[in-house]
Parts: C-alpha cells; sequence; structure tokens
C-alpha cells in the first residue's frame, strides 16, 4: 500500500494533523471549549467554498476565515460563552454561505463532500507542504504558551493576579485551534473534525491523571487512529474518514474502562470492609 | 513599614464605590480577618490590592510598592477556583501554578519541583496530592489550593473565602492551619469570610468593610453595635454568648443568613469542578 504515492501523502499528511489535533484538542477539552472548535469548521467551510469559487486552494480559505473567527472569539472571551443562540445563528449563517458559494460553483457534489467529511487521499504534494508548515508553525507558538495556557485553564483568576496575560493566551489559543481545525477539515472534513480533535484527548484525559502523559497520549491515540483510519480504508475500501470516526469513537468508550474497573474495585473494597467489620 | 496600605482609597466597580477614601495599615506578620455584608466588596479589595483593579483615587503599597500585578510578595487563593479536571493529581493541580507565569512548556525544573513538594509538604498535602482531585473532600482541596498560595514564598497571603461550603469542623482546620502558617513563615493573612465566629481566637485584628467605609481594629474595637450599625446603614445589635458573637440586625443574625447564599457579583463565574 506504501508503493503508491497517494498512500504516502496521505499517511504523513493525516500522520500531522493528526499530532497537532491531538495536543490542540487536549487543551482544548481541558479549557471546555471544544464547541469552539465545532464552530469554527463550521466557519471554515464557508472560507473553503469562497475560496474555491475565486480559485484559490480551500485550505487557505479555511485557515483565512477560521483564523479571523478564532481571534474574535479569544478577544470576545466570556462575553460570548453566555450567547449560544446568536453564535448558533452565526454558525448557521456561515454554513448557509458556504452552500451558497457552493451553487455558484458548478462542480457541487464531489467538492461539498470533500468538505464536509474530508479527503485524505485527495491530498497533493502542494497541500502537503501547506499542512506540514501549518503545524510546525502551530505547535511553536503553542510550546511558548503552554505553560500559561495551563496555568491560566487552570486558575484563571489566579494567573491574572500572578501577571499572565490572560487574554493574550487566549487569544493566542484559539488562533492555533483554528489552524488545527483547519488542517483536520482536511483528513475528516468540517463535519467530523471533532472525531480528531476532541475523540482522542477526551480518551486520554480518561486514561491519565498526569498531564504529560495525558498530552502525550493524546496525540498517540489521534495518530493511531489517523493511520489505522488510513490502513483499514485501504483494505475495505471503505471511506477513510468513516473509519477515523470509528477508531476515534471506540477508543473513546474504552477509556472509561479504567474507570469502572476503579469504580468496581471501591464497591468490592467496600463490601469486603463490611463484612470484615461484621461481628 | 506596613505590609499593606490603603491612603484614601476609592475604588469603584461598575460605576458602584466600594470604598471611598479609606486608610489603613496591616503589619506584617499579622492575620486578619476581611468581613462585611454581601456585595459590601471584600473580593474588589482583595483584587485591588493584586493590582486587578485600580483605584479611583489614593494609593495602595504592597510591601512598600504600589499595588500590581505579578508582585512575588502576594499569594492569593481566589473564590473562583477555575474548572480543575477532577481526574488529575493533586501535584499536577498545584504545579500548575509553579512558575506559570513564564513563558514555553509546562516542565518543572528540579528547583521547581523541589517548591511545589515544599509547598505541599508545609499544608500537609504531600499524601494527598498523589490522589485525584476528584478523590479529595473539600476541605482537602482548599488545603491543596492553599499550597499553590504558598508558591514563590509570597510575605502576604489573600485568601478569599476559604471557608465556603465547608462543615464547620473542616472550617475550623483550615483557619488552624493558615494560622499556624502565618506564625512559622511569618505571613501576613488577609482572610475573608461571611461569619466571625470561625475565626475567633485566630485572628489578631478584623478589617470590617461596607457601605463604602472600612473599619481595622481589635475584634472588641471593632464588632460593636456603633461601629457596624455605621457600616450596616442600619440598627445593629452585637450579642456575645461565651466566645461566641452574634451579629444582630433586628431580630435576624446578618452574617448567619449571608451564608447561605452566595452572591459576591461573581456568582456568574462558578464553575464545576474546584
Amino acid at each position: 500500500m506504501l508503493a503508491y504515492d497517494f498512500m504516502r501523502t496521505a499517511f504523513v499528511a493525516s500522520g500531522v494533523v493528526a499530532i497537532l489535533s491531538g495536543l490542540v484538542g487536549y487543551f482544548l477539552v481541558l479549557r471546555n471549549q471544544t464547541f469552539a472548535g465545532h464552530a469554527l469548521a463550521h466557519v471554515g467551510f464557508t472560507g473553503a467554498t469562497g475560496a474555491i469559487l475565486v480559485g484559490i486552494a480551500p485550505l487557505w480559505g479555511l485557515v483565512g476565515f477560521t483564523l479571523a473567527a478564532g481571534l474574535a472569539m479569544g478577544a470576545l472571551g466570556e462575553k460570548l460563552s453566555a450567547r449560544d443562540v446568536a453564535i448558533g445563528m452565526t454558525l448557521s449563517l456561515a454554513l448557509g454561505f458556504g452552500l451558497l458559494f457552493l451553487h455558484f460553483y458548478t462542480a457541487f457534489a464531489t467538492q461539498a463532500t470533500a468538505l464536509l467529511f474530508g479527503n485524505v487521499l485527495g491530498v497533493d504534494r502542494e497541500a502537503l507542504w501547506s499542512l506540514v508548515t501549518l503545524s510546525l508553525l502551530s505547535l511553536a507558538v503553542l510550546a511558548v504558551v503552554s505553560r500559561p495556557l495551563l496555568f491560566a485553564s487552570l486558575q484563571p483568576e489566579l494567573a491574572e493576579a500572578r501577571g499572565v496575560p490572560v487574554r493574550l493566551v487566549s487569544v493566542a489559543f484559539l488562533g492555533i485551534v483554528a489552524v488545527a481545525v483547519s488542517e483536520s477539515s482536511q483528513i475528516v472534513g468540517v463535519l467530523l473534525v471533532f472525531t480528531l480533535m476532541v475523540g482522542p484527548a477526551a480518551a486520554a484525559r480518561n486514561l491519565s491523571p498526569r498531564f504529560g502523559v495525558g498530552v502525550a497520549l493524546s496525540a498517540a491515540l489521534a495518530l493511531g487512529e489517523a493511520w489505522g483510519g488510513v490502513t483499514l480504508a485501504w483494505f475495505t475500501d471503505w471511506p477513510v474518514s468513516f473509519w477515523i470516526t470509528a477508531l476515534s469513537a471506540t477508543v473513546y468508550g474504552f477509556s472509561f474502562a479504567p474507570y469502572g474497573l476503579g469504580v468496581l474495585k471501591a464497591r468490592a473494597r467496600r463490601a469486603g470492609g463490611g463484612l470484615s467489620a461484621a461481628p | 513599614m506596613s505590609l499593606v496600605s490603603f491612603e484614601g482609597v476609592t475604588l469603584e466597580l461598575g460605576g458602584r464605590t466600594i470604598l471611598s477614601d479609606v486608610g489603613f495599615d496591616i503589619e506584617p506578620g499579622e492575620f486578619v480577618g476581611l468581613l462585611g455584608p454581601n456585595g459590601a466588596g471584600k473580593t474588589t479589595l482583595l483584587r485591588a490590592i493584586l493590582g486587578l483593579v485600580r483605584p479611583r483615587a489614593g494609593r495602595i503599597l504592597v510591601d512598600g510598592r504600589d499595588a500590581a500585578r505579578g508582585q512575588r510578595a502576594v499569594g492569593y487563593m481566589p473564590q473562583v477556583r477555575g474548572s480543575a479536571d477532577l481526574r488529575w493529581t493533586g501535584w499536577d493541580f498545584v504545579a500548575s501554578a509553579a512558575g506559570g507565569h513564564r513563558w514555553g512548556l509546562p516542565r518543572l525544573d528540579a528547583a521547581g519541583k523541589a517548591e511545589v513538594a515544599w509547598a505541599l509538604d508545609t499544608v500537609g498535602a504531600t499524601a494527598l496530592a498523589r490522589r485525584p482531585l476528584g478523590e479529595l473532600s473539600g476541605g482537602e482541596r482548599q488545603r491543596l489550593l492553599l499550597s499553590q498560595a504558598l508558591l514563590g514564598r509570597p510575605r502576604l497571603l489573600l485568601l478569599d473565602e476559604p471557608l465556603i461550603s465547608l462543615d464547620p469542623a473542616h472550617q475550623r482546620g483550615v483557619v488552624e492551619l493558615v494560622a499556624r502558617l502565618g506564625r512559622e513563615l511569618g505571613l501576613g493573612v488577609l482572610f475573608s469570610a461571611h461569619e466571625l465566629n470561625p475565626l475567633m481566637g485566630a485572628i489578631d485584628r478584623v478589617l470590617y468593610v461596607g457601605r463604602g467605609r472600612a473599619v481595622l481594629g481589635t475584634v472588641d474595637a471593632v464588632i460593636t453595635g456603633p461601629v457596624l450599625s455605621r457600616l450596616y446603614g442600619s440598627p445593629i445589635e452585637v450579642v456575645r454568648t461565651g466566645r461566641r458573637i452574634f451579629v444582630m440586625a433586628g431580630d435576624t443574625e446578618v452574617e448567619g443568613e449571608a451564608h447561605r447564599h452566595d452572591h459576591h457579583g461573581h456568582a456568574e463565574h462558578h464553575h464545576a469542578g474546584l
């Protein structure tokens, strides 16, 4: 399967994007901002379709629109969190415009499917380089802000008092999220961004109580799910995105097992304790 | 030199005057209880000392310098506890604050780890820190938060309502722990609370705020009918039974009432979790 150029490209592209998504997703889940990831993907759809209409690569439309939206969300901060109806309307409008742009573009169906559900096998050399460059940039920014970001995520008030520029950190993070969402859209599509950005991170949080382990695990799970998806698609001829969502959901489901075992053990211990305490 | 000085300070929040031309001095090593009616501005006063709220007029000096964000001399335990993942270990939670204001990857060097270990040991939470936050009681989590406030070896601790939602036994435990830390580390402490009684016997003085004013003095000097009537703006009677003090407005105990509902202008920020 690796004899084909498009398969090698698919492995590299999905791998790079998965690692970025896994790392960014961990903070996204930690900050309870998974909805932001979802919202940015919707906005990205408009950007991508608009880009196709004017004749540039959809990735740049995605990045441009999600980045602008992400930075705006970060700048507005808590003012947004209480306005889910307004956000919902804006997102619907964004998708509506995306639909309109597609309507003007003739090759409607294939483009729409690729944008909504992803098409990693269609990634070309040029797009691959864009993905890799953007990933490295995002990871570099994440590396710089990760320490104050972690602090501000756990203890916003204390972080502010200690001199962390909380607003700046929050804006920078949503900028990174925007890029990660755009990249994930290239692999699994705007509708399934959750599967790469939130699934592995949520599972990693279930599996490890340590921060460092959790972050590494999140990236590893995302990578495993992405590569697993590409491999299974090769053997079954079913869509890659389907397999990634299936693996992501399966891993997330099994990630509750250790917690469930813990509860059972605690229950057994309590029952045992009760017996030995009896006369 | 005083640890905290308010010189003719006027504080405003959202167009409302919280303090008007207020002056007082807190000395190093002193344990001060911060009390006052709901919405009187206890949290705002603490945030002003942290440099998060700028005074409209006057000066706030902390350790001889103008109050500003990021002061090493001040340790802070906010009332809003963030939204920590309850599956995390206490260690990771406390460690996130160690050097958390610096850019870069969240990794601790040996000195940073030693600092976290010291802070945990000082509050007797070394064993607790190995367990996930979700398994800890409210009082145990307060101890972790307290150790977090000690990081950076401050000279002043600002504690915003550490007793909230704790039962009386745990309240006593937290007050005794703070008093011990103050003595052993020579810390000045400003400890806000809804009720005076859990603090009795531990505090040196009390700072009572209300209706734009603030009075700092011993319990005997401040917790009196005339002083509190002025701060509440209505007739207040102080009833003492043994070691307990009840602040009454008519037939109602005002502090006890205040304890049951918690609105500080911050209520909408309350997260699940810690």
